[in-house]
């Protein structure tokens, strides 16, 4: 059973690659995106993705950007914010765009798999309470 | 002080500039209407005056004329309607006197007939003048020559003033004269009665300047007939002019002539009585001209003050408005500059950050790596893992020195540690001493025992209290003085007072102190930003700062800090709850 399925997204392909085969070592399924744009065309194919980790000095497309639009097109995706300079600003900015939380470039592992499970788990929630709320409405349709 | 007196004299010479533009174009206007009126006025008073003079002339003149003519004609008819033997009856002669006398009072002195050879042969009268001959006398001669004549006055065998009227008959071919002696003293009523002021009176002269009414000393009668005659004023039935007479005195004469030119009456009267009232309406008219004049000089001066003063004021507000504006751009260069250097401060660190975290993150896989089996066995293991914390311990360094750059560039959030406000204050007494060493200064601290750590950047606090104390320092460098330093806990913040007891904050300016660029320290020293800055850096953490200053006695600044919760993630959690509100989807879905 893998922690969650997270799509790590930055341009800087030496430290993708690497924390990509960390997280493998430590039961995270992970796939990886150079730009925003990437991005979201991962995420449009496959949908079994939970958590985005979503660098926000990117080209082709910012992380702000593909932010809004990941928020937009597929608003149960979490997405954690991974910044070089981490201001609390641009971390606020990002959480009031919804991401779900802002970390620092380089990172403490422990702490990256934390809020990744946090991400994860928060999404679960979501996903159980739509498909509760589901249920209800075919049963309260049923006479 | 070159500028001031520069700035002063121009003022003044703006003052006198405005002063004199203003009195030119009211008073020369003023004055000029005012000369051109009075000078009209003159005119036309001399022309009333002189009018009214010759007119008074002519009313006398006929007078005198009637009252000659009257007599004349009496004498005519008295000798007309009688013969020679009827007048030479003297008898019958002082009846005639007498109906004479009746009819004229005492007009007539006397009657008398005189015959071809100038003896009188018949009279009547109060002298003794019976058989007088009048053979050599002047009157004689001339009446023998006309058939009526008027004398002038003499005084003759009477030896008292007198004239005489006579009409020239003929009888058996042989002319006889009968002739009548007018009283002197009631023609001289005549002309007498006409006086006008106090120096006004009038007489007459024959041509050859002698009088033919009272003789007055006021009057040199030979030289103002030569004068008449010279000027030719006797050929014309009236005149006016004006003369000084042989006591230097200014006088003005009405002339006309009478009896046919032989006589001429004078009115004379000093030319400044005839013209005292004009005078006086002249010297009132000056009077108010002057009065007025100064009501305009003074209405200049107080109106040209008031505008320069207006002028110089608005010109000290454009200059200050001008330094202002000079600051604020230098202020803006400045903060162009520093706002540069943090950006390529903030590139930089970014640039070095991505590389750094690259290595850690391979350090990180390296050590992944060591914990498999086939590694745990290595015999350099220990010494592996010596070296991969210590890549990951400089890698941590060189993180924080990129912070530290983007601190410096205000691009991110400084780094957040506990820290003792006590010993930050102490700090800054200790960074201050210098100052305070030379500017007489002495700080005094009173730090409330057991506070509790605060959660904030060291360097921001410092930068807050800092200022604090510097602007303290500042106000009483010249005077010295003492600054208070107090912190103490009240319920759940921390409060930190910065009090001296220098000149204090005028009350205008205390409400902007906070304002960004708003300084009131010399150019150059000051850019306004100190105190903003820390405002902002107080508020980010939640607390707040106050500033309370009586003019003259000092300024207490007190800092309220939030204490016993993180206070970076208070704000953030704030905010967070903020776009949770702002944000429909992830309300939604929560």
């Amino acid at each position: 059973m893998t922690i969650a399925k997270i799509l790590l997204t930055d341009d800087e392909k030496p430290f993708v690659d690497t924390l990509m085969k960390r997280l493998k070592k430590r039961d995270v399924e992970i796939v990886a995106a150079y730009n925003g744009q990437e991005a979201l065309d991962r995420l449009s194919e496959d949908d079994s993705i939970e958590v985005v980790i979503l660098d926000i000095k990117m080209p082709v497309m910012d992380g702000m950007t593909a932010l809004k639009e990941i928020k937009t097109r597929h608003p149960l995706v979490e997405v954690i914010m991974l910044t070089g300079h981490a201001t609390v600003e641009t971390g606020i900015d990002g959480m009031k765009e919804g991401a779900f939380d802002y970390l620092m470039k380089p990172c403490d592992m422990d702490q990256l798999i934390q809020k990744v499970q946090e991400a994860a788990a928060r999404k679960r929630k979501h996903e159980q309470k739509i498909m509760e709320a589901r249920v209800e409405a075919i049963t309260l349709r049923r006479p | 002080m070159g500028q001031e007196a520069k700035n002063s004299r121009y003022y003044r010479s703006l003052l006198r500039n405005v002063v004199l533009t203003i009195l030119l174009t009211a008073v020369i206007p003023m004055v000029a209407v005012s000369m051109f009126i009075l000078n009209e006025f003159r005119i036309s008073y001399e022309k009333k005056v002189y009018d009214h003079l010759e007119l008074l002339a002519r009313k006398h003149k006929k007078n005198i004329d009637i009252f000659l003519e009257e007599k004349l004609m009496d004498i005519r008819l008295l000798a007309s309607s009688n013969s020679l033997e009827m007048l030479t009856d003297e008898a019958t002669l002082y009846r005639k006197f007498l109906e004479l006398q009746r009819a004229y009072g005492r007009s007539f002195v006397d009657l008398g007939v005189v015959d071809h050879q100038g003896s009188q042969i018949a009279y009547a009268g109060p002298h003794n003048l019976s058989g007088a001959n009048y053979a050599n006398s002047d009157w004689f001669k001339k009446a023998m020559n006309s058939p009526f004549f008027v004398s002038d006055v003499f005084k003759g065998l009477r030896e008292s003033p007198h004239f005489i009227i006579a009409v020239q008959r003929e009888n058996n071919g042989n002319p006889w004269i009968i002739r009548a002696t007018v009283d002197f003293a009631e023609f001289n009523n005549l002309v007498e009665n006409l006086r006008i002021g106090q120096t006004g009176f009038a007489f007459i002269l024959n041509k050859s300047g002698k009088f033919q009414t009272s003789a007055t000393n006021d009057v040199n009668s030979e030289k103002l007939i030569s004068y008449l005659k010279d000027s030719g004023l006797l050929e014309r039935p009236s005149s006016i002019f004006r003369l000084e007479n042989h006591e230097g005195k200014d006088l003005l004469y009405s002339i006309t002539t009478l009896k046919n030119g032989e006589w001429v009456m004078v009115f004379q009267q000093e030319y400044k009585e005839v013209f005292a009232d004009l005078r006086n309406a002249q010297k009132i008219a000056v009077l108010i001209i002057l009065v007025g004049t100064l009501v305009i000089v003074a209405t200049a001066l107080v109106l040209s003050q008031r505008l320069i003063r207006r002028i110089s004021l608005a010109d000290k507000e454009k200059q200050v408005a001008d330094q202002e504006k000079e600051m604020m751009s230098k202020q803006v260069i400045e903060t162009g500059k520093l706002a540069s250097i943090g950006e390529l401060a903030a590139g930089i660190a970014h640039e070095i950050n991505n590389p750094v975290a690259i290595m850690i993150e391979e350090a990180g896989w390296i050590q992944d790596l060591l914990e498999e089996e086939e590694f745990k066995q290595g015999e350099n293991l220990e010494e592996f893992n010596r070296a991969l914390n210590q890549i990951a311990t400089q890698g941590r360094r060189c993180k924080e020195i990129t912070h530290k750059l983007l601190s410096f560039a205000r691009k991110t959030d400084s780094r957040i540690t506990e820290i003792s406000v006590n010993e930050l204050l102490e700090e800054i007494v200790y960074l201050s001493s210098q100052r305070t060493k030379y500017g007489n200064i002495e700080i005094q601290t009173k730090l409330a025992e057991g506070l509790p750590l605060i959660s904030a950047s060291e360097t921001e606090m410092q930068q807050v209290f800092l200022n604090l104390v510097n602007n303290a320092i500042d106000a009483m460098e010249k005077t010295g003085g003492t600054i208070w330093l107090v912190s103490k806990r009240v319920e759940d913040e921390i409060v930190v007072e910065v009090a001296d007891n220098g000149p204090g904050i005028a009350k205008a300016n205390l409400s902007r102190i906070f304002d960004p660029f708003y300084t009131t320290k010399p150019v150059g020293k000051g850019t306004g930003l100190g105190l903003s800055i820390c405002y902002g850096i107080i508020k980010k953490i939640g607390g707040d700062i106050e500033a309370h200053s009586v003019k003259g006695e000092g300024s207490t600044f007190k800092v309220y800090i939030p204490s016993g919760r993180n206070i970076h993630q208070k704000a953030a959690e704030k905010k967070l709850e903020d776009a949770k509100r702002n944000h429909p989807v992830l309300s939604q879905n929560i």
